[in-house]
């Protein structure tokens, strides 16, 4: 007698050792293959995008940049980018190129925190260790330069707070150099090794066709094979500088990891190519008058594309900030993913999107 | 291809390697010069003008222009540096050195020296007088423009 299969809905998370941030997956099984998936966010929604009520538009930098942790630099860049759009403030050459370096410091710091988390994932403790010990010294630069390991606090609407000497840019070059020779040692052990590779090759597949379908953004669409990248459209010093979308065609999450560890590396390469070019110069202008008017801020955080939506109307306080994160849009991305997949091979699957719950919910 | 033990170079590596951590808080550490530790007044150069307290993003300050004081509560405090940004006479800066822990939120009141608040009281009193002086005088000049022109 053939046996019956009965469909399960198992729970997964919002507490779950694979997950840094809570989110809430119900995962339809038949037997064990996940057949559909249900999420749920809204663990620690915080209400940020309301406190533009309460605190002015150039205070609202320091709310935005708390939207979330990693990529804390990159979310104040976007509110004054979308800021500084609106009120037609021309940001002087060297703060952009600080803005550049710090934006590709914290992408550094944010990629070799996930490949920890990866091998945590997958089970190599001591991998997990090596990457996080290697982040460690991103972090140093970080509290070198700005005075704070998570929150940069560098960023004001017209420029920047903080200046980075020739010495102290040297430092940067010769720390990065050691980083890049570490990283090309675990690479090794994350693209080559037998047993990583069982656990990362042909999982979690996902085509260009799906990925378009689902609009899916950052590593995540670019190991399928879709080159988009927001650093292209030339914010801050990009136009300046030479590199390519690092792009990969099989689409699975040995390729989300090939990707992002070669995300690092071109990286470092811009990080030198803009402490090359890098102008003398004021680092920034004095901003008279309050915004008017509305603009939509597209920029390339660590996970992807991030948008910033503000309107002004010529107050002191801005009538609307909106963020659509990177996570949110890969999330649609994430449901698809799961469809089909092993059920032991979840928790790892939700891992190669770089999920960062607390900037979705914000 | 895959490969075999290809992560065996960097755990040997790291056996016979010094540990990547330090011994804190037996061995203490350096923060670097630009670290955003906690906010530090020079009291005495402080004007009382409340620019920080009204900029604050956390409502963690306070100030007295009468008692000639300035109040923190660290514990509130995200050294976000927003006030030291806003302080015309520069005498709020960030420095090295974090917040201990503690049973409670207290709040930390600094207090200018007597030397200055007696200062800051002469000057007041000068200027009061230079003010009545100034406006005594323009009265009379005031006065002296009627009666010539009542004289016409």
């Amino acid at each position: 007698m053939a046996r019956k299969h009965k469909r399960n809905i198992v729970p997964f998370g919002p507490q779950h050792p694979v997950l840094p941030e809570p989110i809430h997956l119900d995962l339809v099984l038949d037997d064990e293959k996940v057949v559909g998936v249900i999420p749920s966010v809204g663990f620690i929604h915080r209400g940020l995008e309301g406190l533009v009520e309460k605190w002015d538009f150039k205070e609202m930098v320091y709310v935005a940049e708390r939207t979330c942790g990693i990529c804390s630099f990159q979310h104040g860049m976007g509110y004054c980018e979308a800021v500084e759009q609106i009120m037609n403030i021309e940001v002087p050459p060297r703060a952009k190129y600080l803005r550049t370096i710090w934006g590709e410091t914290s992408r550094l710091h944010s990629h070799l925190l996930w490949l920890g988390l990866m091998a945590d994932a997958f089970g190599f403790e001591s991998l997990f260790y090596q990457c996080w010990r290697i982040r460690e010294k991103i972090l140093d630069l970080i509290e070198l330069s700005t005075g704070g390991r998570v929150i940069f606090s560098v960023n004001q609407i017209g420029g920047v707070l903080k200046d980075m000497d020739a010495e102290m840019l040297k430092h940067f070059l010769d720390v990065l150099a050691e980083v890049e020779t570490e990283v090309r040692e675990i690479q090794k052990t994350f693209m080559l090794d037998y047993t990583v590779q069982s656990r990362t090759v042909g999982v979690g597949v996902m085509t260009k066709r799906q990925i378009h379908a689902c609009g899916s953004v950052g590593p995540f669409a670019r190991a399928s094979g879709f080159k988009v990248d927001m650093r292209k459209l030339g914010y801050e010093a990009y136009p300046d500088l030479d590199f390519e979308p690092v792009i990969s065609n099989d689409g699975d999450c040995y390729a989300r990891c090939d990707v992002r560890i070669r995300e690092i590396f071109q990286s470092i390469d811009l990080i030198r190519q803009a402490a090359a070019k890098i102008p003398d110069g004021e680092l920034a202008i004095k901003v008279k008058g309050n915004p008017d008017g509305e603009c939509f801020a597209r920029i390339e955080q660590p996970r992807g594309e991030a948008i910033y939506y503000v309107r002004g109307t010529g107050k002191k306080f801005v009538n609307r900030m909106r963020i659509r994160t990177p996570t949110f849009a890969n999330l649609p991305g994430l449901c698809e993913m799961l469809k089909n997949a092993d059920y032991a091979d979840v928790p790892l699957m939700i891992l190669t999107i770089d999920p960062c719950i607390s900037c979705t919910e914000r | 291809m895959a490969h075999f033990f290809s992560f065996a170079k960097t755990a040997l590596k790291n056996l016979f390697s010094k540990p990547a951590t330090t011994a804190y808080p037996d061995a203490p550490v350096d923060y670097p010069a630009r670290s955003r530790g906690h906010i530090d007044i020079d009291i005495d150069q402080c004007i009382s003008c409340s620019l920080c307290v009204r900029n604050c993003p956390t409502e963690c300050l306070a100030v007295d222009k009468n008692a000639g004081t300035w109040t923190i509560n660290r514990f509130d405090c995200i050294v976000c540096g927003y006030c030291t940004v806003n302080c015309p006479k520069h005498c709020l800066k960030v420095v090295k050195g974090y917040q201990q822990p503690g049973p409670e939120k207290k709040a930390v009141t600094y207090q200018k020296s007597p030397e200055v608040m007696a200062a800051e009281k002469a000057k007041k009193a000068a200027l009061a007088k230079k003010k009545a002086e100034a406006l005594k005088k323009a009265q009379a000049a005031k006065e002296a423009q009627a009666q010539q022109k009542e004289g016409d």
